[in-house]
């Protein structure tokens, strides 16, 4: 079987902003769930499309929007093989380095519900234990997980 | 070897390396033999027992009364003002002001490290939930440092429940600081979970499965036992088929070899027989009282009397 030829494809194309790409599919909604959709301008996503580095790749881009260090990190958590690209003046201006975060507090939630964290609401806090695919321990009740959409705290909200 | 132990917290086995376990060990050893007398004296401890634990709860309490100190505190939740509505973090502040470390046991799970954020006293973890226990892994390691005086190269069952219990998951990373072989001994239901195979494998060491202790028995220097609930099962009649391959009775005993020591974390229940107590390898009891010095002497660490 010869290679899958990769169809092309159009997404907007954005003058300033970030693209995701190479995000495993299907985990582009919970990058897209983690970072929020509130954008002052387009946000794209294109999901299951044929890639040669990932299998089936979703993609996101943000209009007008250069994500940070903590979105970065965030990313980084679920989906450590994607590549972050900072458009301006629709040229790719920076090719951002993912590198997996030792600590996170915040975003994501204990999903054991007899964990401190959650019986006295607490901010969560997690250590990275393992990489690819990230695994986090609670720094509280110990628990290892794999990062999972039911752990994103936007969603609960 | 220069080890400082004093104003940490112990609440999980990852807080203590080997050369603090070990540390910890040799100061037990000599609290035991009478070293440092009334050490605790002018001391006041702190015992919250958010979750009833008889046993723990004595023990931790005849630790310090024996070191001449003194301990205030509550025995179950209904006594105290979490009932009321406190904030774990408003107990531990308040307490804090009253005491010079603190005791405690909680049914929440991370409820003890919650506690040592908000204070600067040394906390102990008498158990949270399902998580960690520490001092139960402690007492374990001293009872048999003090009939093999050296654990590497043992053989050691672990045996009973090996998937949800937390004294066996505990003792299986304390005992993997040492050059020991494993023999994993439980019905399939209740083997040992992935990650801590997965753990051994990743640090080297070896161990091995079996289903029967009679299979194994004659090479193990100590056998560990523990209860095996019945309401693990699904199935009565699995329970039944099974149970009977994990009590240790007299007959039991003939597959042990003559210096197999037996342990159990207590409260046992019929998995070893009362007739196998008068056996000089039955050292259950014993290992429950260890836990008077090896906590005497984590106190004494913790606070800085003990160097
Ligand atoms: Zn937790």
């Amino acid at each position: 079987m010869g290679k899958k030829k990769e169809r092309p494809y159009k997404v907007f194309k954005i003058e300033k902003g970030t693209v995701i790409d190479h995000i495993p599919a299907p985990k582009g909604l919970l990058v897209l769930e983690v970072l929020g959709k509130k954008n002052d301008g387009i946000v794209s996503i294109g999901l299951n499309f044929d890639s040669q580095k990932v299998g089936k790749k979703d993609l996101i881009k943000f209009e007008n929007k250069i994500i940070d260090k903590e979105e970065t990190d965030k990313i980084a958590l679920i989906a450590p093989e994607a590549t972050i690209n900072i458009i301006e003046n629709g040229e790719v201006v920076e090719k951002r380095s993912i590198d997996v975060p030792q600590e996170i507090t915040g975003f994501l939630n204990c999903l054991n519900p007899n964990c401190v964290v959650n019986r006295e609401n607490l901010q969560p806090h997690f250590e990275v234990v393992e990489e690819g695919p990230v695994k986090l321990r609670c720094k509280y009740c110990e628990r290892v997980w794999e990062v999972k959409y039911d752990m994103v705290e936007n969603k609960r909200k | 070897m220069s080890v400082k132990m004093k104003n940490k917290s112990i609440i999980s086995l990852k807080d203590i390396s080997k050369d603090e376990l070990m540390y910890l060990m040799k100061r037990a050893k000599e609290v035991k033999e009478g070293k440092y007398g009334n050490f605790l004296e002018g001391k006041i401890i702190s015992s919250l027992f958010f979750e009833p634990s008889t046993r723990t709860r004595l023990s931790f309490h005849s630790a310090v009364k024996r070191a001449g100190g003194d301990i205030i505190g509550f025995a179950s939740a209904g006594s105290s003002s979490t009932k009321k509505g406190e904030s774990l973090g408003d107990t531990i502040k308040t307490v804090s002001g009253y005491c010079d470390l603190i005791v405690m046991r909680h049914h929440v799970e991370g409820a003890a490290r919650r506690a040592s954020d908000v204070t600067d006293l040394p906390i102990i973890n008498a158990g949270d939930g399902a998580n960690q226990h520490p001092t139960q892994t402690f007492l374990d390691i001293f009872t048999m440092l003090e009939k093999k005086e050296n654990l590497d190269g043992l053989n050691i069952g672990l045996m009973g429940d090996l998937k949800y219990s937390r004294t066996i998951h505990s003792l299986l990373v304390a005992l993997s600081f040492f050059g020991v072989r494993l023999y994993f001994i439980s019905p399939e239901a209740l083997a040992i979970p992935e990650r801590y195979t997965d753990y051994l494998d990743d640090i080297n060491v070896e161990y091995e499965v079996y289903k029967d202790f009679k299979e194994c028995g004659k090479d193990l220097d100590f056998l560990y036992c523990t209860r095996i609930q019945k309401e693990r099962f699904y199935d009565p009649v699995e329970y039944e088929s099974v149970a009977g391959s994990y009590i240790i009775d007299k007959e039991g005993l003939s597959y042990l070899d003559e210096e197999t020591y037996i342990m159990h974390p207590l409260p046992r229940v019929d998995e070893i027989a009362v007739e196998v107590d008068e056996d000089q390898r039955a050292i259950y009891f014993e290992q429950a009282h260890n836990g008077v010095p090896v906590r005497q002497a984590l106190i004494g660490l913790l606070l800085g009397i003990i160097k």
